[in-house]
């Protein structure tokens, strides 16, 4: 893996001195990656400048340039997993579209389901007080009624209760 | 002049609202009803001003006043009138005016309602939306002015002040910066305003439950009274979103109509509450329960307000220190904290009085599936809620951003809207307090066997997405059992008073508003989930870099490009547009347009599709770049967006729906004067003597 880094940032040294090439490299582009290759990753990763546009479909130059840097990789023969990770270790973590899942990252995922599972409870623990408490003097509401009118009907409804 | 005129009346206006709060508090409780009634003259003053305000900007917007900073950031002169005019809500402070004017002016609209009972609340609301307003306009005098003017101080550098800064000079730029490119759009002009007629609607029904809160009332006066405000803010908001999803579609250039942007989610996540409101303050009405849940969702839903407002236009949360930065972040955090913390204090002080009427009968009756509801609801708030604001907890933890973004929403949520989906189908057939497992059941099964044709089918047809297999079905049970809800009332009509079928149906949907016009906003879900699904599981793209004449295909689609020209243009644009030909199962359909526009003074590129829209898809181009000297080769970014189009459909019958379910009501009147003729008392509402 080591050796690996090392060769392909040798390639890369290499390919920097074209970048000027290389910005237009899509022009001139023959049997290397193609456009929804580099987008296939690109879509995956956010640049630090450009808050909340993935990479694929962000319009500045910077971006412009990161993509080409994917192309190159991939033309190197790089692996998706280790393009990602080579951003992550240029520009940390926030490239990725959601954090990796460790350290206080956990909270991310953690936080929602727990809380939904609380709400379940807290609400199924109301509903089962709720339902063994007696039943109000007034008895129960009666069920809905299939009546025409139904204005008239929660009139009635409503008049009942003031009744109580 | 103009600037110094509408400074002076923001001034006046906050000191109004001031002492509209401090005379309506003061004399609620010392029992002095012409302090309340001086203080509602307050308040009604408060809306003359701040239009005073209002126009005064607008005149400095559309008479060039390059002199005065907002209106030389946010207009220029090449910029039509209409654009300038509505350049009020084009930036931060005019933003801030805007949302204080609508706010008097609600404020006005509903404290003109007839006050003969429950006039123990007014100096309350007055109380709540005065102290709104004055909060805002605070921030617009003291830190987002829009009325200072710009300055040249002796070191050259560019200042904006109302007094002449010591040794400085006037500077009036010839021209100014013009709006954002990117609000250049019918649908942007129109966006802001929906959302923040939505934000400040829903003060109102949180003004009136604090009232109630504080003079101690446990009855339901307070939704009664503010049903159609919940339901005009809620359409406005929904109409604030969905346009906001056109405008993302057309404009940014992506391919989608919603990236779970934060400022995103801030416009969604007062809708989220909102919308558990709408549907839990029924229960209070029907059942008397529900009570204590309700205020915390107009409490919350009120702090969300603030929260999205906030969000929306300031941007400050991208980062911890764009947050200690802006003067007015932690403006906001006081305010909502305090209003929050207060608000829910005094929901626990009188948490006794809001004991339930009636108990919990069955966990499938209506009440518990709106309670379900209300569960699945707030899962998705705290998930948006959580996914906004984590970035910034991880920054302040480890000093390191982390990005969480739309897949993260999109997984965490999908299962909550499938469960709602499931909900929207079950609770029409539920009935308040009675309902059981058995009844539903057996009320359910044939809608549920007829929809079960929808997986059956896609299954034969060799889809294989479990996610969009399971949602078509949910939304199929939905839409079934909502127009056989319909037919059933129809034909009871029909059968009852010898009506034809479709004025049945009028008539049924009249005499039930709020029923049924909640059932039409079903059946646009279930269209809008029908378009979501299709482009979220079914979207193809693909990109690639084309010599003219060369094609692409995608799908059954092939493209053609055909020319590029390059031109400047009076706006200060320069326009890359290319031209392409579009076949569609092998028969030519039509060209296509697709342009990048370069805003030279703001230094912006814009990406416009080239848009082929049908029922059945939209095939979307995007000119991503190209050659720029000899103009032979371009590269194009091509969607297939399947359904897309009933996202919109749907949205239009969701506002229609919410439209039928707050259209005034009939008055009243005929129906208690039948009700004395059958010997019954007038008077429909319960009310609890203070």
């Amino acid at each position: 893996m080591k050796r690996r880094l090392i060769h392909s940032v040798g390639i890369i040294l290499l390919l920097l001195a074209f970048l000027q090439l290389e910005a237009f490299s899509a022009f001139g582009q023959g049997s290397g990656p193609t456009d929804d290759e580099v987008n296939a990753i690109a879509s995956q990763l956010y640049c630090p400048v450009c808050e909340n546009v993935p990479l694929d479909v962000c319009p500045t130059q910077a971006c412009v340039q990161w993509r080409a840097t994917i192309r190159e990789k991939l033309a190197a023969g790089w692996s998706e997993d280790e393009i990602k990770q080579y951003f992550v270790e240029q520009y940390g973590a926030r490239v990725l579209a959601t954090p990796p899942a460790e350290g206080l990252n956990w909270l991310v995922y953690v936080l929602p389901p727990a809380a939904l599972l609380a709400g379940a409870f807290v609400l199924f623990r109301a509903v089962r007080t709720w339902h063994a408490e007696p039943e109000p003097a007034a008895g129960p509401v009666p069920p809905e009624e299939a009546e025409d009118d139904p204005y008239l009907a929660k009139l009635e409804e409503e008049l009942k209760r003031r009744e109580v | 002049m103009i600037a110094n005129f509408g400074y002076f009346a923001l001034i006046i206006t906050f000191v109004t609202a001031l002492y509209g709060a401090g005379a309506a508090a003061y004399g609620a409780i010392q029992r002095k009803p012409e302090l309340v009634e001086s203080a509602r003259r307050a308040m009604l003053l408060t809306f003359p001003l701040t239009s005073l305000a209002a126009l005064s900007i607008i005149a400095l917007l559309v008479g060039g006043h390059y002199e005065i900073r907002y209106v030389a950031q946010v207009t220029s002169s090449s910029m039509p009138t209409y654009l300038k005019v509505t350049a009020l809500w084009g930036g931060q402070e005019g933003s801030l005016v805007f949302w204080s004017w609508l706010m008097s002016a609600f404020a006005t609209a509903a404290s003109l309602r007839k006050w003969e009972r429950d006039r123990e609340l007014l100096p309350w609301i007055i109380v709540v939306t005065m102290v709104t307003l004055a909060f805002f306009l605070s921030l617009v005098i003291f830190f987002e002015n829009p009325f200072v003017r710009l300055w040249l101080t002796p070191t050259g550098e560019q200042v904006g002040a109302m007094l002449q800064p010591a040794g400085a000079r006037a500077l009036t730029p010839s021209d100014g910066q013009g709006l954002n490119p990117l609000l250049r759009h019918p649908g942007m002009v129109i966006h802001p305003p929906m959302l923040y007629l939505g934000f400040v609607s829903f003060v109102i029904p949180y003004a009136f439950a604090m009232a109630a809160l504080i003079t101690r009332r446990s009855d339901d006066r307070w939704i009664r009274i503010t049903r159609r405000w919940t339901l005009v803010a809620w359409l406005f908001l929904s109409l604030g979103l969905i346009l906001g999803g056109r405008w993302a579609y057309d404009v940014l250039g992506w391919g989608g109509y919603w990236g779970w942007d934060p400022v995103e989610i801030a416009a969604f996540m007062p809708w989220l509450s909102g919308t558990a409101f709408l549907h839990s303050v029924m229960v209070q009405e029907k059942k008397g329960m529900l009570k204590h849940w309700n205020m915390v969702l107009i409490i919350l839903t009120y702090a969300l307000v603030i929260f999205g407002t906030f969000l929306t236009r300031s941007g400050v949360l991208s980062s911890v220190h764009a947050f200690a930065q802006s003067a007015i972040g932690p403006m906001f955090f006081i305010f909502i904290g305090i209003t929050s913390i207060s608000s829910l204090a005094l929901l626990v002080q009188r948490w006794s009085i809001l004991k339930s009427d009636n108990h919990l009968e069955s966990m499938f009756s209506r009440e518990a599936l709106f309670l379900l509801n209300n569960l699945l609801f707030m899962g998705i708030l705290v998930i948006c809620f959580w996914g906004v604001i984590f970035p910034l907890i991880s920054e302040l933890v480890t000093g390191s951003k982390v990005t969480v973004g739309p897949p993260f929403y999109e997984r965490a949520t999908s299962p909550l809207w499938l469960g709602l989906l499931l909900l929207m189908g079950v609770a029409p057939l539920s009935a308040y307090a009675s309902s059981t497992f058995r009844t539903i059941g057996r009320a359910a099964w044939k809608p549920a066997l007829a929809s079960l044709a929808v997986p059956i089918g896609m299954f034969a047809a060799g889809y294989s997405s479990i996610g969009a297999i399971l949602g078509y079905w949910l939304a199929a049970f939905v839409a079934i059992v909502t127009l056989y809800e319909f037919w059933r009332g129809a034909l009871a009509r029909r059968r009852r008073h010898s009506e034809s079928l479709p004025l049945a149906l009028w008539r049924l949907a009249g005499r039930n508003r709020r029923r049924y016009g909640g059932y039409v906003i079903h059946l646009g879900v279930v269209l809008m989930a029908f378009g979501i699904i299709g482009i979220e599981v079914f979207q193809t793209e693909t990109q690639a870099t084309l010599a003219r004449g060369e094609q692409l295909t995608l799908g059954r689609y092939v493209m053609t490009y055909d020319a590029l020209t390059q031109f400047d243009t009076a706006d200060g644009r320069n326009v890359a547009r290319a031209v392409v030909s579009v076949y569609h199962d092998g028969k030519y359909v039509g060209e296509l347009y697709p342009r990048k526009d370069y805003y030279y003074v703001s230094q912006q590129p814009m990406t416009i599709p080239g848009v082929r829209s049908t029922l059945e898809d939209d095939f979307y181009v995007l000119l991503v770049g190209w050659e720029p000297i000899a103009q032979q080769g371009a590269t194009f970014k091509v969607y297939h967006n399947p359904l897309v189009n009933f996202v919109w459909l749907g949205g239009l019958v969701f506002i229609l729906g919410t439209a039928v379910a707050a259209w005034p009501d009939q008055d009243p009147e005929p129906a208690r004067s039948r009700l004395r003729s059958r010997g019954l008392t007038p008077g429909a509402y319960p009310r609890k003597a203070t």
